[in-house]
């Protein structure tokens, strides 16, 4: 679950993320009464399995929820999380933003995401940003971090140009490319790749970097701003790193 | 499509809170239909409310002079605060008559996706109040759900290192509903929240 509107006394226009039908919109009636019999369930971040009725207006209408797991609770109950996870959902949520378009690999994403964020498998920021490089990857934009983002070069390169989409090789460079360090580059592959061995060793300073060139990468490329982004906590990430996961079996 | 003016009225009428465009056609033609004297006793009071009532400069609740009437009465305890989303949640509070402290009402939960920061808030006017001594207690009145929740976080994070008090209300359990057909998220917040928060 993506998003929800309020409209009129009880009712939620609800934005869901489904498995086969990309996303959707629909009505959920009276779930703001505490007496609703899925109100709690109607939630942002929430795994569910939902069916639809097809009304005579343009949306649906929500006839059933049931829930598979509900990530708010885990996810609101920590404000770097919680902010984070909203980034995610605004993420794609943009990415997905054509009706009813099947986005497998995008939903496939978003749970994964989500469920590490909820058990806090890794840090936040860590999470946010392999979400956001993948996420933006499959949906066409993906960052060059080691071959010329423009001829193909192969690496490793030491500048970065958000306009060429990555790093590039000294012929390729635009004046007033950037220069990340060796190891945010090396971070960036970890992330993309899912190499979290890598990634979980990364330090503070490696990271902050990297959530700053992911983030200007999705501005540049997501035409509006994303509101999230500016808002994302990240001062819990170094206790974070050093407190072992909880809730893992 | 109507004419002019009454187009006019649908359409201010429609963007009101919980007003379709159904509702703002039904709306207008009652209007239309109704008492000269009704519809003047509406649009002055329209006027009035925007002309007298203002935000509480202690609280930020509806207030009719500088301070509302809970800030003014002196009989309320000094030592406690409550923290709600929205004025209509200080009147919930009151209509339980468990709470004798005072209030403050932070103007909505934070929402990245809708761009709604803690700068957005009465959180940095809350943390004032919060400085001189008097107070040792604070509710968190959130709305029992995820935006709430993620308020309630923020500022028990925040109000933890001042050594103050800090609960968060029980609340979003169905009235006198079964609890068979409580669904189970409120009722694990229910149970969860029935202790003060740690921070
Ligand atoms: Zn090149
Ligand atoms: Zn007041």
């Amino acid at each position: 679950m993506l998003r929800t509107h309020k409209l009129g006394e009880a009712d939620r226009i609800v934005t869901f993320l489904t498995h086969h039908f990309g996303q959707v919109r629909a009505v959920a009636k009276g779930v703001r009464k505490t007496n609703s019999r899925f109100g709690a369930r109607v939630e942002p971040f929430a795994h569910v399995a939902v069916q639809f009725h097809q009304g005579r207006g343009n949306l649906d209408t929500v006839t059933q929820v049931i829930t598979h797991d509900a990530f708010g609770g885990d996810i609101s109950r920590d404000y770097g999380r919680y902010t984070t996870g909203s980034a995610m959902l605004e993420i794609a949520e943009r990415l997905t933003n054509h009706e009813r378009e099947p986005a497998v690999d995008q939903y496939m994403l978003l749970l994964g995401g989500l469920r590490a964020l909820s058990k806090q498998e890794h840090a936040s920021g860590l999470i946010l940003d392999a979400y956001l490089l993948r996420s933006m990857a499959v949906a066409g934009w993906a960052m060059a971090f080691d071959d010329c983002a423009k001829c193909g070069v192969p690496g490793p390169h030491g500048a970065f140009a958000l306009s060429a989409g990555g790093v590039v090789c000294p012929n390729c460079r635009p004046a007033g490319a950037a220069n990340p360090a060796p190891q945010s580059l090396e971070l960036i592959g970890a992330l993309l790749s899912s190499d979290w061995a890598v990634a979980d060793a990364s330090d503070e300073r490696t990271r902050r970097e990297v959530a700053g060139l992911t983030a200007a990468f999705a501005q540049y490329h997501l035409e509006s701003g994303l509101r999230s982004l500016r808002l994302v906590d990240r001062t819990e990430q170094v206790q974070e790193a050093d407190t072992p996961p909880r809730g893992e079996s | 499509m109507y004419e002019g003016v009454i187009q006019d009225l649908i359409d201010e009428l429609g963007r009101l809170p919980g007003v379709g465009p159904k509702g703002a056609q039904r709306i207008a033609f009652h209007l239309l239909n109704a008492d000269s004297a009704d519809v003047k006793r509406l649009a002055d009071s329209l006027i009035e409310v925007k002309d007298k009532v203002h935000f509480c400069k202690t609280c930020y609740n509806v207030a009719q002079a500088e301070q509302c009437r809970i800030c003014a009465d002196v009989r309320r305890e000094l030592t406690a605060i409550c923290v709600v989303e929205e004025p209509k949640d200080v009147i919930a509070v009151e209509r339980t008559r468990e709470f004798r402290g005072r209030y403050h009402v932070l103007g909505g939960a934070i929402n990245p996706m809708e761009g709604i920061g803690p700068d957005d808030l009465r959180i940095k006017e809350l943390m004032v109040r919060l400085g001189d001594d008097t107070i040792t207690e604070v509710i968190l009145a959130m709305d029992p759900n995820v935006e709430g929740e993620a308020t309630a976080s923020y500022l028990a994070r925040i109000i933890k290192p001042m050594g103050i008090k800090t609960s968060r209300l029980a609340s979003g359990l169905p009235v006198g509903g079964d609890l068979e057909y409580a669904d189970e998220i409120t009722l694990g917040r229910a149970f969860e929240d029935r202790r003060p928060l740690d921070g």
